[in-house]
């Protein structure tokens, strides 16, 4: 897939944007600015960012309890994105989400969720809006291993390929859900094969590489403008931290498993390749990388002088 | 005004709304050729076409979070879940998803939805399909519980349902779709969180809701026979519940009386209980009396089922208990 260099700089910008904003909040956390649990991303970044640059104005995605990337991707900005996570009263919900209940619908974020598979139907429904509206646009589910074992996952996979929904829908797998690994949970070794079962595309992705993300989404999405239906693209990743923050994630899995996923990271692998191919020099890195930190840094800085909200409003009329 | 059943005048709402505004739209199971379960969509599909009176698999957790996602891309999905009782096949959906949207995302988002399925013990339907938990939603912030008793509210409480911009459950009694009343041929909302004074009498409130309703009104007219004027509210909204109406007749007649097909423990009818007792105190005469359904799966036997259910004896029993 022929893809330019200004495509390939804003790929690895978005992801390098996650990874910050991600680790920043890893580090608030620490020091205990954020209430309640928070999943990241880091590991994973190649899967949300894959789809940069191809969704449009009016797309709208859904997400996951680990779900600030896909946030990220859509555009929030991060000052509401981060006082959300810390429960203050300027975040997008005005406190009353946190991590795992996020909504930017300005930006065609319809929500991190709390319930495993939860929010994949509302992904079918906003397709199915789409197409009695005829309004272009395509919805854009993401999920993980775990939610490909739950019933909503089927139920809504028939439902989209039954009325040929504009709709993608995105397994993030990074073998566990949890701490339980899919060999225990999960009857098929390649999620993808359950687009069969529901007459659909079931791509597979290497999670790990935003290139050959970005190239099945891209896939996927014309499909879906296009009016020929949905596909389920399974993207093999991994979270390099636990499953949630304080959890260390290795009574489930091996140092050695992680170390070896860590030498795929999607970052540096993308980083070479600018370099390599003369994209952009260690300069231009270093400079790129200052900046997204500054913008991070803004936005935890705009999140901890915000205000929390007043008690009450726990009971305020909306 | 004519007089229709009930279940006409259901359809008549239905077929308002659909008419009048495009963003409705239907989903359920055998809704479209079949015409609904109960009928209460026949010749929709024919004059609406498959795009809005969609047949669904059945799938109750795709369907009520798929209409979840259109509502709050602004169309207005009315969704049949033909029986109460496969509502907690989609329990998810209603209750962490649906109900939740608009406060936990600060507003920013709102899921104008109606569910509606018929309810209630009738005939020999037996445990999975004569259920009358409405309750369990009733306990749950963000969702309202409308309970129809009558061809005139059911048709004013649903187009007001279904113009209402946040999710409704509405729930239509199998042994009242071909009871008969008056209703306006035009167009008409009833507003959702208003009671009705079905009877009004001097000695003892009641508060009954649906089929029981009926129930209550031949009791008030046994009563009367004994010198016992009986007045019978009926909430119409069970949630937002207007206390109001019913804290005043209390404080008139100072005797109160729920009656719920629901269960004793947690029931709807404990709830109003706990209201009356807390707000209305200083005027009870007499303990508060509760009839409701006995703690068990409503049999299919019809002559069990006609007594686990609240049946005009007890009710009536109850009446006198406190007169």
């Amino acid at each position: 897939m022929k893809i330019c260099k200004e495509e390939k700089v804003e790929l690895y910008t978005m992801m390098l944007k996650m990874r910050i904003f991600e680790e920043k909040v890893s580090q608030m956390y620490r020091e205990g600015h954020i209430p309640g649990f928070i999943h990241l991303y880091i590991g994973e970044e190649a899967v949300a960012a894959g789809f940069c640059g191809i969704l449009r104005e009016g797309d709208y995605v859904v997400s996951t309890h680990r779900g600030h990337a896909h946030c990220i991707l859509r555009g929030a900005d991060l000052g509401k994105l981060m006082a959300e996570i810390c429960g203050r009263a300027t975040g997008y919900c005005k406190g009353r989400g946190g991590s795992m209940h996020i909504f930017a619908p300005e930006v065609g974020f319809l929500g991190t969720s709390g319930i495993v598979g939860g929010s994949i139907p509302m992904a079918v429904g906003v397709a199915l809006q789409a197409k009695l509206q005829r309004t272009g646009q395509i919805s854009v589910s993401f999920f993980g291993d775990g939610a490909s074992n739950n019933g909503t996952f089927h139920e809504s996979l028939n439902l989209a390929a039954l009325w040929k929904l504009p709709i993608i829908f995105v397994c993030e797998n990074n073998l566990y859900a949890s701490s339980v690994s899919t060999i225990r949970s999960t009857s098929v070794k390649d999620i993808a094969v359950r687009g069969t079962s529901y007459d659909m595309p079931g791509t597979i992705a290497d999670g790990m590489d935003v290139l050959d993300v970005h190239e099945k989404a891209l896939e996927a999405v014309n499909r879906a403008r296009s009016g020929e239906g949905p596909t389920l693209i399974e993207c093999k990743t991994y979270r390099f931290h636990g499953h949630t923050e304080g959890d260390p994630g290795l009574d489930y899995r091996t140092k050695q498993e992680l170390k070896k996923w860590r030498e795929k990271d999607p970052i540096q692998k993308m980083k070479k390749l600018l370099v390599s191919e003369k994209i952009i020099d260690e300069k231009g890195l270093s400079e790129l990388e200052h900046w997204l930190k500054a913008k991070i840094e803004e936005s935890a800085v705009f999140a901890l002088e915000s205000p929390y909200p007043k008690p009450e409003e726990a009971l305020s009329k909306l | 005004m004519r007089e229709i059943t009930m279940l006409e005048a259901i359809r008549e709402a239905l077929r308002n709304e659909l008419q009048r505004d495009q963003s409705v739209f239907m989903m359920g199971e055998n809704i479209g050729p079949h015409g609904s379960v109960f009928k209460q969509t026949l010749g929709f599909w024919e004059e609406f076409g498959d795009d809005r009176i969609r047949d669904t698999p059945i799938s109750e957790s795709a369907c009520v979070g798929a209409a979840i996602g259109a509502a709050i891309c602004g169309m207005r999905p009315v969704i049949d879940l033909m029986y109460l009782d496969f509502f907690p096949v989609a329990m998810d959906q209603i209750v962490n998803q649906a109900a939740k949207l608009k406060y936990m995302s600060g507003g920013q988002l709102r899921a104008p939805i109606v569910l509606r399925s018929c309810f209630g013990a009738f005939k020999a339907d037996g445990p999975h399909h004569s259920q009358s938990f409405y309750s369990w939603f009733i306990h749950t912030p963000g969702l309202k519980v409308v309970i129809p008793s009558t061809p005139y509210d059911a048709k004013g409480l649903l187009i007001g349902a279904i113009r209402d911009n946040d999710p409704v459950i509405y729930l239509e009694h199998k042994a009242l779709y071909k009871f008969k009343g008056l209703v306006p041929e035009e167009e008409y909302t009833i507003p959702l969180g208003k009671a009705e004074i079905k009877r009004k009498g001097e000695d003892v409130t009641t508060v009954a809701t649906g089929f029981m309703v009926h129930k209550a009104l031949e009791v008030a007219d046994e009563a009367a026979n004994e010198g016992i004027s009986v007045e019978v509210i009926d909430p119409r909204t069970l949630w937002p519940l207007d206390k109001e109406t019913i804290l005043r007749s209390v404080e008139k007649t100072g005797r109160f009386v729920i009656i719920d097909e629901g269960y004793g423990p947690c029931g709807f009818g404990a709830e109003v209980a706990s209201l009356v007792a807390e707000e209305a105190f200083d005027y009870l005469d007499a303990p508060i009396k509760r009839v409701y359904s006995h703690h068990v799966p409503i049999p299919f036997s019809p002559v069990m089922k006609d007594f686990v259910i609240p049946g005009k004896d007890r009710i009536l029993e109850a009446v006198r208990s406190i007169t």
